[in-house]
């Protein structure tokens, strides 16, 4: 029997509309956490670079911050707006058949969609295709390459180039009112 | 001036373009200028502002209990009374009581005072209203604004402006246009017809190719479909001590067609299906539904292998399982609707059908009753038979023929509808013995006219050809006869010509000797007409005799003469000139016989 793995699935069930919705959700806390970090960055550095303090002082320096909610707020309500992220996920799927799912996860994935391709842009960290073999020189970059399996040795490193990865290298928030409330992700609607 | 920005203020949507003039001195001609869109800033939601290519010329009126002041900051201050761009469409779409949009479309509708407050139309009495004329300066305002924020050195007023209408704007529209930029303080200003915007545009991406790919004796025919309008003009190629020469040489109808009418007819064919299996739309669905409708028709457009693309119009509740309505677009729908509605397989020899309108219509704005555009380009190729003949084309046909072909608009993005319109017009050549017309090839379709635009103004310095055109039409007044008066008989009118056909920008007319009997303080009216086919006449020819289809009767145009030094009720004979501006607009002026007082004729007179 011949499975040709390169097929797709043709139609939605619920197993991956929902497997759809959680790596959805996934990448959006990744998408978030990414663009605190970014928006964090430049202060970041200056807080990276204090003077060297010798092993005895007391004061511990200051290695993790905390995130302001406001662009992860207001990506929220993008995707609320958009895709109706929020309005989805707070739904309970059992009980409904596979092509009521299947409507909300086409409002969900088109939406989301274009929100995440007009606040990111994205690019693939390796080039490379992935299943085939790469190698890392000395002094790779840590944080972009996660090495995995069998960790032994010194570089250059020679393995299996599992997940390209990505990187954002643009993130295209909208200007904010001074005085919005980030907090109301999705108003109330009362039609007169 | 730094720049020459160029604007298409759009039906649906506005664009702005810009080029970078440069000294003249250091200019090399071998120099490409520095190009750019402006990203226009505008709200996006309530508090959120994004910059984005297109500004939607949606203007939305809120209730003072519906937004906060706070929530509708731009980079140039809070605008609480009216929003303009995407927030302007999307609230409107839930609100449409409070929402003016096609203002360009009224503002070219002679049926109205343009500069009366109506829009919204059929709005409650306690929503504010604005005028055509005042929703296109609200639009030009906040394009200036997001200019200057842009560009805080080069301030928008300063800077040379050109901004594009259709080719079929009657004179009062080009005026009220002209009226709106002055108004937000543009000091140097030109309008542009939007189809000589597109060539410009075509020309500038090609450089110096251009003219490799057209030569003398080419008629270039010039389809714009926008979102509301579809604008046609004819463009020939000649040669002046052997440079090449484009001369716009006839202009269209105004034809109230567009892309926008595509999405509806889609969306009305998907809720008819809907009606079918028992499910009636409310108006909030329909319009979500002609959304919808405008992607999957994009999608199915430009991928051949689509078959059917899914419709999903989401609840307006919380609670989106179950609640969501479902449907599909087909193919076999998309070219029944699109390709047979919009571009029948018609022969050149059938033209738009107009039905008169039933007596008691509603005020509205006159929408083309046949969506055939190729109906509408069928009569005006005929129509325009001997647009070419004085340039020395011969033609002696019953249709002239275009030996190339430039599109413009989004709706002719889909290379689906391109290559329908194109076969269609070769079907015609070939059947009249003529070779086929070639399409002329890369220019950006949705953005074009406000590119083209900018590269004008860098032109008009004198940089690259500069296309020939003048008016479009020659203008007419209407006088009684001298003929004996027959009972029941209205006097037979005259039309004698004021401005002829290809005045150029910036040239006066001849002052006729014909003479007028004005009434101080008493405003005189005349009736006006426009021909787009008589080219011989010249200022001061009187007709006695025309058909219907060579003149054109326009809104009347209104003489006032004030009193000064003069009593009320006397009658001042006058003669009338007629110019055409630096801008682009027409202008009659009344002219005493004596002194040098000269009062200005108006086009825009409503009761």
């Amino acid at each position: 029997m011949n499975i040709d793995l390169s097929l797709m699935p043709v139609t939605l069930d619920v197993v991956h509309v929902g497997l759809g919705a959680l790596s959805l959700l996934l990448l959006i806390i990744v998408a978030v956490v990414t663009i605190v970090a970014m928006s964090k960055s430049p202060s970041n550095e200056e807080q990276s670079a204090p003077p060297v303090q010798s092993e005895e002082s007391v004061v511990k320096p200051d290695l993790l911050k905390e995130t302001t909610p406001e662009a992860a707020l207001q990506l929220l309500m993008l995707l609320q707006q958009e895709a109706r992220l929020i309005d989805f996920i707070h739904e309970d799927l059992t009980g409904f058949s596979d092509s009521d799912v299947g409507a909300a996860a086409r409002v969900v994935h088109e939406g989301s969609k274009k929100v995440l391709q007009q606040v990111f842009t994205f690019a693939s960290i390796r080039s490379e295709d992935e299943e085939s073999k790469v190698t890392l020189v000395k002094g790779f970059n840590a944080s972009e390459n996660r090495l995995t399996g069998n960790v032994t040795g010194e570089a250059p490193f020679t393995g299996m180039l599992i997940h390209k990865g990505w990187r954002v290298s643009k993130v295209l928030l909208p200007q904010l009112a001074k005085e919005h409330d980030v907090y109301v992700v999705a108003p109330a609607e009362v039609e007169l | 001036m730094k720049y020459s920005i160029g604007i298409d203020l759009g039906t649906t949507n506005s664009v702005i373009s810009y080029v970078e003039l440069g000294d003249n001195d250091a200019q090399n001609a071998q120099d490409e200028p520095v190009t750019g869109l402006l990203e226009i800033a505008q709200l996006t939601s309530a508090g959120n502002v994004e910059k984005k290519k297109q500004l939607p010329s949606f203007l939305y009126l809120p209730h003072e209990s519906e937004i906060t002041e706070a929530e509708t900051a731009l980079p140039w201050g809070a605008q609480t009374d009216k929003i303009t761009g995407i927030l302007a469409r999307e609230l409107g779409a839930k609100t449409p009581i409070r929402l003016v949009s096609s203002a360009k479309s009224w503002l070219s509708h002679g049926g109205v005072d343009r500069k009366s407050n109506f829009l919204p139309l059929n709005s409650p009495e306690e929503v504010a209203t604005v005028s055509p004329l005042q929703a296109s300066m609200d639009y030009l305002s906040h394009l200036k604004h997001a200019w200057d924020n842009e560009f805080p050195e080069a301030s928008f007023n300063e800077q040379e402006v050109i901004i594009t209408i259709p080719a079929s704007f009657d004179p009062a529209a080009r005026d009220l246009t002209a009226e709106a930029a002055r108004s937000v303080g543009v000091r140097h200003l030109t309008l542009l017809e939007e189809p000589q915007a597109a060539v410009y545009s075509w020309v500038k991406s090609m450089g110096d190719n251009w003219r490799d790919q057209v030569s003398v004796g080419d008629v270039i025919l010039v389809v714009d479909i926008g979102g509301g309008t579809t604008d046609l003009s004819l463009v020939a190629v000649t040669e002046e001590d052997g440079n090449l020469i484009l001369n716009r040489i006839a202009v269209g109808d105004h034809i109230l067609l567009g892309g926008d009418n595509m999405d509806l007819a889609l969306a009305y064919q998907v809720r008819a299906k809907l009606a079918k299996e028992g499910k009636n739309l409310q108006p909030w669905q329909i319009q979500a539904l002609t959304h919808g409708c405008r992607s999957a028709k994009e999608k199915m457009l430009i991928d051949p292998a689509l078959d059917a693309v899914p419709l999903v119009v989401p609840s307006r509740g919380s609670k989106l399982l179950g609640a969501t309505l479902r449907s599909e677009l087909t193919r076999a729908e998309i070219e029944q609707t699109l390709v047979n509605g919009f571009f029948p397989e018609t022969s050149i020899t059938e033209h738009p059908v107009e039905k008169p309108r039933a007596a008691l219509t509603q005020i509205g704005l006159p929408y083309a009753q046949d969506a055939g555009i190729t109906r509408h380009i069928a009569g005006f190729l005929s129509k325009q038979a001997g647009a070419a003949d004085s340039l020395g084309f011969d033609s002696h046909d019953e249709f002239i023929k275009p030996s190339a072909i430039l599109f413009n608009g989004g709706a002719l993005k889909a290379p689906m509808l391109a290559n329908r319109l194109l076969s269609i017009i070769n079907g015609w050549l070939t059947g009249a013995g003529a070779n086929e017309a070639r399409l002329l090839d890369g220019a950006d379709l949705d953005l074009a006219v406000a590119k083209g635009a900018a590269y004008f103004g860098y032109v008009k310095k004198g940089n690259g050809v500069r296309i020939r055109g003048g008016l479009a039409s020659a203008y007419y007044i209407g006088v009684e006869s001298s003929m004996p008066a027959v009972p029941g008989m209205d006097a037979p009118i005259e039309a004698f010509c004021l401005a002829p056909f290809g005045m150029e920008e910036g040239t006066e007319a001849e002052v006729s000797d014909r003479e007028f009997g004005l009434i101080v303080g008493q405003p005189v009216r005349f009736k006006f007409f426009g021909s787009t086919v008589r080219r011989d006449d010249v200022s001061g020819t009187l007709l006695d005799f025309w058909s219907p289809e060579e003149l054109e009767e326009l809104p009347e145009i209104q003489a006032n003469l004030t009193a000064e030094g003069r009593k009320d009720g006397e009658v001042v004979p006058v003669r009338l000139a007629a110019k055409v501006t630096e801008i682009g607009t027409l202008m009659v002026e009344a002219i005493p016989r004596e002194g040098d007082q000269r009062w200005q004729v108006e086009f825009d007179v409503r009761d």
